[in-house]
């Protein structure tokens, strides 16, 4: 099937087999390879990539869902040579370790932070409770969070 | 010196910039042109005899290009995968190391277990064809318990009794005097829960073969690549040594589970040569659950002595430790030498005997896992030690400063076979109490009980071992590698510098932590230095990360090759300033002689080096590039006190952890940032186990039934608290950095503590773990 989206600002139309995932669409197609597969169950969340504004877990998405929508992943937050300031404050909080994780957490974050007034630590933590981060114990992410919503 | 970034900064980290922005590269996000896809048909069952395997319809199967079965490998002499530590049984024998083809080729032993890959032009393809395979299997019945494994039916035929070794450890007559003439006996039974790993990253691999030069490169999700490339060229015959680079690229989280040379990068390795053609394979979530080697997994029953005066005089301890269906790469390590000898603890115990049965059962293996051997060592020593002061109604903080190693002992030499090089328990213990305001615990338990709550209080003070070594003494007990690690410094034209390390980093830090070191020690900028790793390309052989030894082996290379490029530095200094090498120093990044107080930047030597115009050719060769192998006189011991707190709601059983408290001694720290970052996460993995994690095989059928992240209970954000966590410092005595390693500490000591906490919070002396809020409802309703 053809899909048409748009993706970190740029648009592509794709001739994929209907049952391919976003997922598979940004790291087998468009070499976004950022976005990460961490399970099969849609539990870990570092597939997590924004559609129309939302975190979504790309991995369980169809590309009929996403022909037509505006995607950004990890690949597609800095303006320019400038990191988006959740990115900062990851980098500033060691809320990373191996980083596999990392970009879906950042992007689960991003919206949690863009659809909330200001986040407690105990609503940050709930709020994260789909990505899964075995490194960091999640104390330094949401250090982060907490940081980056204050500069958001 | 350049404060900002040399030893005891909190550098941020070079590595972060390319995984915050995606651009890390993991095995996973590497494609080669032609590359085809791999895929496992694994068993279905725990136990079963393969009587025929019919491929025709998986060949059949749109876009696949080939299949294989165990037998095809042994055709190519692929070996089995081994077993590369040797431990003997109290009689002298041998351990039993059962044959372990990487693809089954009779029988199956375990759910997962993979007997035929499916390679094809799609990873679709390759599902459906691996689906497409019929094999007749047979079903035995299954051995599943690991308290019952040496009764059950047997799995290996050169295993009686399905036992690998009876080991043992200690002065089993001096021990049972000790208890002949103890005033108080504590005794507990003990079932350390099984756990799975889950690195967020799954294991991959992709192998590709240059049939013009007969090279392969195998890509992969591995913490030593050099020992990956050793076995798999030594031991499994899948190509010449020199012909073989294996290159391990970003890899996400490992944990201990990517220690070990498994049957699915060797079944891929082999296959691109076979085919000629890339070859990938990713393991789904499920895979990981059922293949990647599992942790723990010992029942135990320990007994402590005490004598009239609170002193400890004893400590009996006999553990069954289940081996899985076959033995890992360093399995039978883990509940000996990473286990028994660590049995003192931090106390003065002077009598200690341990026997630990390593037992076969139908499951997947189990290796070393974050800690391996020193949590579930700790686990018994402090549930034992706290149990003690309960029944002995003693404060268990002052029990157990009754009974600490004291700090003019050192160095002390354990009646387990290790001698501590230093270490001061009492400060961190007093430091510990501070933090968590123990003082005001009664109060606050009072409040918690005025709303119906429990709460708990729990102490943990675990020692560990790091750095495992020397060699010598590591390879006279058993081991089948050497224990050392590698560096090598090359210094650029311009005074900038590459460093190669054999240590891998997948979370570590290193290329901050390692880049840190050598522009302390060469007073040139941090940004100036490069780290590289994970290449036996590039890097000479190497150990690898494991056992928290990346800086205390790793980086103590880096000094050794570090003084080398200083004393050549010094040489060629002393002819460009017309003085003698003895009357040269260096510090702060300048060459000076002493005598005419003339001096040189690191820089201008290098230069020199490099555009030798005016060198003493005839005495010193140009350049300016040094290598070393450094290797331990002894482990390290980092130690700890932890404190846990925790809030029971005994009308639905969740346990809220209100505070937890980690106090550690890893000896001189060179990131602050990162070693905090490294307790957090072994805490969280400590805490995992005792309240959420727990691997279940069903106990009829063999199936794992926690085999996915809807049934594996995985900490998450908000099961955790925020860490109070601090440190004091005894400088290790037998490194050039003084330091210790702090990897698997959090890991190590805070499952204790938080156990201890619980059944104080439920006033019982003992229940199962994990304590999910079923199990803690049921025991708070004495069920």
């Amino acid at each position: 099937m053809a899909v048409k989206l748009n993706v970190n600002s740029v648009e592509h139309t794709l001739e994929v087999p209907s049952n391919t995932l976003l997922s598979e669409i940004l790291r087998d197609h468009l070499n976004l390879t950022g976005t990460h597969i961490g399970c099969d169950t849609s539990q870990c969340g570092a597939c997590v990539v924004h559609m129309d504004g939302k975190s979504i877990k790309s991995c369980t998405v169809l590309a009929a869902q996403a022909d037509g929508a505006d995607v950004t992943t990890i690949e597609g937050i800095a303006n320019g040579g400038e990191l988006h300031p959740m990115q900062e404050a990851f980098r500033n909080n060691h809320a990373l370790q191996c980083g596999f994780c990392t970009p879906g957490m950042i992007m689960s974050a991003i919206d949690l932070v863009q659809s909330n007034d200001k986040l407690s630590a105990q609503e940050i933590r709930e709020g994260l409770d789909g990505n899964f981060c075995r490194c960091t114990g999640y104390h330094n992410i949401v250090k982060a969070v907490l940081e980056a919503q204050e500069q958001m | 010196m350049t404060t900002e970034t040399g030893i005891g900064a909190s550098v941020k980290r070079k590595e972060d910039a390319r995984f915050i922005t995606g651009k890390g590269r993991y095995t996973d996000d590497i494609n080669l042109v032609n590359q085809t896809y791999l895929v496992f048909a694994r068993s279905p069952y725990a136990h079963a005899k393969i009587n025929g395997i019919d491929l025709e319809p998986a060949k059949a199967t749109p876009g696949v290009v080939a299949v294989f079965t165990g037998k095809d490998l042994a055709a190519d002499e692929i070996g089995d995968l081994p077993c590369g530590w040797m431990v003997k049984s109290k009689d002298g024998s041998d351990m039993i190391s059962p044959s372990h083809p990487p693809i089954a080729i009779d029988k199956v032993n375990y759910v997962g277990e993979p007997y035929a890959l499916v390679i094809a032009d799609t990873p679709d393809a390759a599902r459906n064809g691996a689906e497409a395979i019929e094999a007749n299997f047979e079903v035995l019945e299954a051995v599943l318990s690991t308290a019952d494994a040496t009764s059950g039916p047997q799995i290996h035929e050169n295993a009686p009794n399905n036992r690998s070794y009876d080991w043992e450890l200690g002065d089993k007559d001096a021990t049972d005097t000790a208890f002949d003439n103890a005033a108080h006996i504590t005794k507990l039974d003990i079932v350390n829960n099984r756990l799975i790993p889950n690195a967020i990253e799954t294991r991959a691999a992709l192998g590709d073969f240059d049939s013009s030069t007969g090279n392969y490169t195998l890509y992969t999700t591995s913490q030593n690549p050099h020992v990956e490339r050793l076995i798999l060229a030594a031991f499994v015959n899948v190509a010449p040594e020199a012909r073989l680079r294996v290159i391990s690229p970003d890899v996400g989280g490992g944990f201990g589970s990517k220690i070990f040379v498994y049957a699915e990068e060797t079944a891929v390795i082999w296959a691109a040569g076979k085919l000629g053609r890339p070859v990938k394979w990713r393991a789904e979530r499920t895979e990981s659950f059922l293949g990647d080697a599992h942790g723990r997994d010992h029942v135990t029953h320990a007994e402590l002595a005490i004598d009239d005066d609170g002193k400890f005089t004893g400590l009996r301890v006999s553990t069954k430790a289940n081996m899985g269906a076959y033995l890992s790469t360093f399995a039978s390590s883990v509940p000996t030498y990473l286990y028994g000898t660590l049995l003192a603890g931090q106390y003065t115990t002077p009598n200690i005997y341990v026997e630990v049965q390593a037992v076969f059962t139908n499951t997947c293996s189990v290796d070393a896992y974050r800690g391996a051997g020193r949590p579930e060592a700790t686990f018994v020593v402090e549930r034992l030690v706290e149990t003690a002061a309960r029944e002995l109604n003693m404060d268990p903080a002052e029990l157990r400063r009754k009974n600490f190693i004291p700090p003019d002992a050192f160095p002390y030499e354990t009646p387990v076979a290790l001698t501590y090089d230093t270490g001061n328990y009492g400060i961190s213990l007093d430091k510990a109490l501070d933090l968590a305001d123990v003082a005001g615990f009664e109060s606050r338990r009072s409040d918690s009980e005025s709303r119906g709550k429990k709460r708990g209080l729990g102490y943990s003070c675990y020692i560990e071992a790091c750095g495992l070594a020397p060699s010598q003494v590591a390879i006279s007990l058993g081991a089948g590698v050497g224990l050392f690690e590698s560096a090598e410094i090359r210094v650029d034209v311009t005074g900038s510098v590459t460093a190669i390390t054999g240590s891998h980093s997948h979370g570590q830090g290193h290329e901050t932590t390692f880049a840190q070191l050598i522009s302390d020690r060469f007073g040139i900028p941090f940004e100036s230095v490069d780290v590289v790793h994970g290449d036996t390309g590039r890097s000479d052989y190497g150990l690898g990360t494991y056992g928290s030894r990346s800086i205390a082996v790793g980086g103590s290379a880096l000094m050794s090759a570090a003084d080398k490029i200083i004393a050549k530095g010094k040489k060629i200094a002393a002819h460009m300033l017309n003085s003698n090498e003895d009357n040269v120093d260096f510090a702060d990044g300048r060459f000076t002689a002493a005598d005419t107080n003339e001096s040189l930047a690191f820089g201008e030597v290098a230069f020199s080096a490099y555009v030798p115009g005016n060198f003493p050719l005839e005495e010193l060769e140009p350049g300016l590039s040094e290598k070393a192998f450094y290797d331990p006189a002894n482990f390290t011991y980092p130690a700890g006190a932890h404190i846990c707190e925790v809030e029971i709601d005994p009308d639905t059983g969740v346990t809220e952890i209100a505070q937890f408290v980690a106090v550690d001694d890893f000896g001189n720290v060179i990131n602050p940032m990162i070693v905090e970052g490294q307790v957090h996460g072994g805490l969280a993995q400590g805490i995992g186990q005792a309240l959420l994690e727990h691997g279940i095989y069903d106990a009829d059928s063999g199936n794992l039934i926690t085999g996915s992240y809807l049934d594996y209970a995985m900490p998450r954000a908000d099961h955790l608290p925020d860490f109070t966590v601090d440190t004091t410092v005894t400088p290790c005595t037998h490194n050039p950095l003084g330091v210790k390693g702090c990897g698997e500490a959090g890991a190590i000591g805070s499952t204790a503590a938080v156990m201890n906490a619980v059944t104080d919070a439920l006033g019982v002396i003992d229940m199962p773990m994990p304590a999910t809020p079923e199990t803690v409802w049921k025991v708070a309703r004495g069920a």
